[in-house]
Parts: structure tokens; C-alpha cells; sequence
């Protein structure tokens, strides 16, 4: 790195090597990396492909219309009611966690910047998407479900919104700062108010960014099983009302997630077939999701 | 008591402004500072959401603390029916699980971060980059799935006796403990598993770190007669280390922290230290999973959350280690690296 020697021959370290070794070592690598590299592909192809294949055999009518049975020899049954529940309870987590986080995230490009509270925020917004879902899920128990002595959708959502939360202040943060400065200073200069050019101009001109983020965020968390899994719970009836024993704040809400756990770990084949399907449906969801945003909103990505 | 200083505070700035449009002049001072306030609130909610999580994990965890003390962090076992409340058997599947993972998927992720950054067209990086970010977004339950209904029985039925057959089978670590089950359940599966659940994160920042290596300093490498790999390993590789170790540790507290995929796979073995890679074990993440609802007495729930917080430490730990170090190198490279 140092400074280079003015002599004509080469370091002895490179001097030593053939070039028929060296090209060796190259092609070595070369192939390691293509095999590695294909591994990898493969690897995602086989996970897809065996998820389809399980999966699609459950996927009728009756899946999407009815709800999970209850009798384990029953061949009847679907995932309607925990299709709905998952909406549900990541609906409400996105309400709570996207409008804070969007806001969390202007105060961190625009207001904060490098200021001492804001460089703490950043931090520690970093450090809150390392916690494992897990941890949340039993703070959520912690603050909801144990007080109140009861299980509920409501609980679940908080949990997700918590891991919503950072991801969506640091998105949003990353996407305004990409917005060129010109923009913030046109704005002002044109004598218009701070909050009007923030959410008229560089929002406006980071929308793509903005919705992509918010998209993946909630995409994320509608994944997510280990927060629902003593927050939400499952439960084989539909979601009545908003509380009450079946009700989102009442009782535990069935859910795709944690009805794929259960199912998938019982030993009866038509359960199992019931969970690869909501595997499939997951991972039908989670990607396509995925592949829209990137194509609706590639654009937003290059600011 | 903020939102009053703040409201009142642009007054004295007023009268420039009142003079040239007094009428709509009142409307945007308010404005203003009241969006300013509410996005700070929101900012800081970010912050404090933390701490309340902290504060609630010691809080619902003192009476264990209290009862058992540091007997959790010395006692093996987790058994709470015979009382036993040890984390060190979880802590061991724990750390096992995140170095089979780690060893698989960091030299993987490299090769194929070097692949993108330098050997194939850029079209063809893209492609490929894009499904393995699509990796990325595949949620764990998933992954738990086809590691249990297809992995397991491929690594119980094939791998595990292979390995078994050859000299390999007689290194300790390798040799079967006395849980052995036949090693489809095991940390070595969940290991294998998480590899491929921490790859994409691990490939898609070495990816990015290797490609803000700049492009003359290449260059010149190549000018000077060098390989493609002696460019990677002595250029992109020096100039990318510091950034690609902070993606390692981005993947190591994923690992960690792993739930879903581990709990279907690890065998959940609780009372028992493991002595080899292919015996079952638990791991914190998933003992918190699988005994939560079992867990009746307030004592039995505690002891849960403490290990919970336990969790939390170690992985706050990991995040702060790897922050510091991303901003060293920040620093260092006067750019993002």
C-alpha cells in the first residue's frame, strides 16, 4: 500500500509464481465461484419448486372459501378464515407502523440529519431490526396478552408494527436522502413552507422510493411467525366483530403463519397438505409482491 | 412543553414576513413547527420503542433473575417440571447452529459476490442478483418447511451415514453424542438451513461493498498483468474487507436470532449439552418457541423472558459491534462502504 519501490524487478512474492500457476489458481476460482453461484440458484429453484409442487395440490375452492378444520380426520376444509386474519392483523400493523415510520424517517433526513438525538435514533433504528422477531413477540405477550389475560389479533399486530416500525423510518430515511438537495432549496425559495415542500416536492419526487419501502416493509412482517406465535395465537373460527372471545381485540386470531406451524407439524396428511398450501400462498404472495413493486416502481429505486 | 416553545418561537421572525403576506402569513407559521414537532415525536418513538422492549424484558424477567441468579448461565439443563432452569445447553445449540451456518454461507455468499461484482455481464448480475435478494424476502416458516419434509430426510438417510462411514466419523464434534438420533434433526440441519436463510443478506452487501471498489484501481491491477483472482483477492477483497466483515456480522445476528427455521429443525433436545454437530439440540430462539406455551408457573414464564433477554443482549451486542464497525470504516474510506 506503501510507498513503491523505484526498482525495475518485481516483488519477490510475485516473482516466484508461474504464470501456468497462477492461471490454474484463476481458473480454480472461476469455477468454485460459477459452481457456487449455481448452488445458489438451485438451491432457490428446488425451494420454490418443492413448495409448488406440495402446495398446488392443496389450492381449490375450498381452501380459499373455507375455514380450518377442526376434526382432525376431516379431508374437508381451507385457510379462508386465517387468509383473512392475516390480512387483518398486518393491516393494522401497517396503519400503526407506516405513518410513524414515514414520519420517523423525515425527521431523520430532514430535521435530525447529523444531529446528536438523530445520529442515536439512526442507531439505535439499526440495532431494533437486529432484534429477533421473537423477542418482539414475547414483548408484545408481555404488554398485551398477559395484563389482559388473554390472547388477541390486536396483540399480534402491535408486534408486527414493532418490527415494521424501524425498517420503515430507515427506508423512508435512505429514499429522501437520495432526493437532490436543489429540489429542498427550489422548494424554500419559492417562499413555500418547510412541511409543503417536504411532503409536496421531495416526497412527491421520492414516491416510488416510498411506496416500494412501504410495500417491502409490510411484505416483510406478513411472513413473520414467531411474533404471532403467543400474541395472536391461531384459532380454527373466523374473526367476529372487534371484541368478544373471537373478536380482533378479544381473543387469538387465526392466522397463515401459525396455522402453517401447527399444521404443518401434525402428523394427519391432510393438514400437512393444508400448510404447504398456505406455504405456496405465502410464497406466492411475499414474491409476486416483491417482482410488482420492482417493475411498478423501478424507477424509484435510482434515486 | 415543547410544542409551546416551539409554536410561539417563530413570532419574532414574523414581521419581515407579515409585511410582503400578512393574510396567509399566520397559517404556514403554524405549519411548520407543528410538523416538525410530530415528526420528531415520530422519530423518537422509534428510539424509545426500545427501551420500553428492554424495560419490559427486565421487568417480566426479575423474578427469575432474582430466584435463580446466575444458576441459568451455569446449569445445562432446561426442565422446569424437575426445576431446572439452565440456558446453557440453548447457548451452546445457539452458537453451533450460527458457526455451521456461518462457515457455509460466508465463503458461498463471497464466490458468488465476486461472480456478479467481476466475472459476468451485467445483465446476467442483475438476474441473478435480483433471485437472490428474492431469497432474502422468503419467509422462515418456509424454509423450516422444506428443511423438515426434505432435508432432513436426505441428510438422515444419505449424508449422515456417509459422513459416519469415512475417518471423518471418529473426530469429536463430528462423532455422534449420546442423543444421537440419527442426525436429520440436528444442529448440523438447522445449521445447513440457516446458511442458506443468512446467504442473501451476506451476498447482497459484499456485493454492494465490491462494487464500490473503484474501477481504475482495477484497472491498474490488470494493467499490471494480474489474474482475474489475484484483482479480487488482492484489490477488491483489501479494499472491501472491513465492509464485507460488517455483512458477516449483519448475517451472524440474523443467525442468532433465527426462530421458525431452527425450531422445526434443531430436534429440541433441552437437557443435554451437545457433543457433535449432528446430535439434536435447542437454541434459545426456539426453546422460547416450542415452551412458551407450556410454560404455567409465573416462575416457568420468567425464566422464558430472561432468556429472551438473554437473546436480546447477545444480539444488541452483535448490531452495536457491527455498527461501530461499519462507521470505522465509513470513516476510513470517506464514503460509503
Amino acid at each position: 500500500m506503501s510507498a513503491v519501490p523505484e526498482s525495475t524487478s518485481p516483488p519477490a512474492h510475485l516473482r516466484r509464481r508461474s504464470i501456468g500457476r497462477r492461471k490454474a489458481t484463476d481458473l480454480t476460482v472461476k469455477i468454485f465461484s460459477w459452481i457456487g453461484a449455481w448452488f445458489g440458484i438451485i438451491a432457490m429453484g428446488f425451494l420454490v419448486y418443492e413448495v409448488v409442487i406440495r402446495g398446488a395440490v392443496a389450492w381449490n375452492w375450498a381452501f380459499f372459501t373455507q375455514s380450518t378444520p377442526q376434526d382432525v380426520t376431516s379431508t374437508q376444509g381451507g385457510f379462508a378464515n386465517a387468509i383473512v386474519g392475516t390480512i387483518v392483523i398486518t393491516g393494522v400493523a401497517a396503519l400503526m407502523a407506516i405513518p410513524t415510520g414515514f414520519l420517523g424517517g423525515v425527521y431523520l433526513a430532514e430535521f435530525g440529519r447529523n444531529g446528536r438525538v438523530a445520529t442515536a435514533v439512526r442507531m439505535i433504528a439499526n440495532v431494533v431490526m437486529g432484534v429477533p422477531s421473537i423477542i418482539v413477540g414475547v414483548f408484545a405477550f408481555a404488554v398485551l396478552v398477559k395484563p389482559l389475560q388473554h390472547y388477541s389479533g390486536f396483540a399480534g399486530s402491535v408486534a408486527l408494527a414493532f418490527i415494521m416500525l424501524p425498517v420503515m423510518a430507515r427506508t423512508t430515511e435512505d429514499i429522501l436522502n437520495l432526493v437532490p438537495n436543489e429540489l429542498r432549496e427550489s422548494g424554500l425559495a419559492m417562499g413555500a413552507a418547510r412541511w409543503k415542500v417536504t411532503l409536496g416536492v421531495i416526497c412527491k419526487a421520492a414516491r416510488g422510493g416510498l411506496i416500494t419501502g412501504a410495500t417491502l416493509a409490510i411484505v416483510r412482517v406478513a411472513g413473520e411467525t414467531a411474533p404471532l406465535l403467543f400474541t395472536a395465537l391461531s384459532s380454527p373460527y373466523w374473526m367476529t366483530g372487534l371484541f368478544g372471545p373471537s373478536g380482533f381485540f378479544g381473543g387469538p386470531v387465526a392466522n397463515l403463519t401459525k396455522t402453517i406451524y401447527d399444521f404443518s407439524a401434525s402428523p394427519y396428511p391432510h393438514f400437512q397438505t393444508l400448510a404447504w398450501g398456505g406455504a405456496l400462498l405465502i410464497i406466492v404472495a411475499v414474491l409476486g409482491m416483491n417482482i410488482l413493486v420492482r417493475l411498478l416502481f423501478q424507477r424509484g429505486k435510482e434515486w | 412543553m415543547s410544542t409551546v416553545d416551539l409554536e410561539v418561537a417563530p413570532s419574532p421572525s414574523g414581521p419581515r414576513g407579515a409585511a410582503i403576506a400578512a393574510p396567509r402569513g399566520h397559517k404556514l407559521r403554524l405549519g411548520d413547527p407543528l410538523f416538525r414537532v410530530l415528526a420528531t415525536v415520530c422519530g423518537i418513538t422509534v428510539a424509545v420503542a426500545m427501551f420500553g422492549l428492554a424495560g419490559v424484558l427486565v421487568y417480566n424477567s426479575w423474578p427469575a433473575i432474582t430466584t435463580l441468579g446466575t444458576k441459568m448461565l451455569t446449569t445445562v439443563a432446561w426442565s422446569p417440571t424437575q426445576g431446572e432452569y439452565g440456558a446453557l445447553a440453548a447457548l451452546a445449540g445457539t452458537a453451533l447452529s450460527t458457526i455451521v451456518a456461518m462457515v457455509i454461507a460466508v465463503p458461498l455468499a463471497l464466490v458468488i459476490a465476486l461472480l456478479l461484482v467481476e466475472l459476468v455481464h451485467p445483465a446476467v448480475s442483475r438476474v441473478v442478483g435480483t433471485a437472490i435478494e428474492m431469497l432474502a424476502a422468503i419467509p422462515s416458516i418456509v424454509y423450516g418447511m422444506v428443511g423438515l419434509f426434505v432435508i432432513v430426510p436426505y441428510i438422515q438417510d444419505h449424508l449422515v451415514p456417509w459422513v459416519l462411514s469415512t475417518p471423518l466419523g471418529n473426530v469429536p464434534g463430528i462423532k455422534p453424542g449420546l442423543q444421537f438420533q440419527g442426525g436429520g434433526l440436528s444442529i448440523f440441519t438447522a445449521g445447513v438451513v440457516l446458511a442458506f436463510m443468512v446467504l442473501p443478506f451476506i451476498t447482497a452487501v459484499s456485493r454492494d461493498v465490491l462494487k464500490m471498489v473503484p474501477q481504475v484501481t482495477k484497472e491498474a491491477g490488470y494493467g499490471m498483468g494480474s489474474t482475474t483472482w489475484e484483482v479480487m483477492h488482492k484489490i477488491s477483497m483489501r479494499y472491501a474487507n472491513s465492509g464485507i466483515v460488517g455483512a458477516v456480522f449483519i448475517g451472524l445476528g440474523r443467525a442468532l436470532g433465527e426462530t421458525m427455521a431452527v425450531a422445526y429443525l434443531i430436534g429440541s433436545v433441552y437437557t443435554d449439552l451437545p457433543r457433535s454437530i449432528f446430535d439434536p439440540g435447542t437454541s434459545i430462539a426456539s426453546l422460547i418457541a416450542n415452551q412458551f406455551s407450556e410454560a404455567t408457573r409465573t416462575l416457568d414464564l420468567s425464566a422464558l423472558i430472561a432468556l429472551g433477554l438473554i437473546l436480546f443482549l447477545i444480539t444488541v451486542l452483535f448490531q452495536i459491534l457491527a455498527q461501530a464497525w461499519l462507521r470505522r470504516v465509513q470513516r476510513a474510506t470517506g464514503g460509503r462502504a
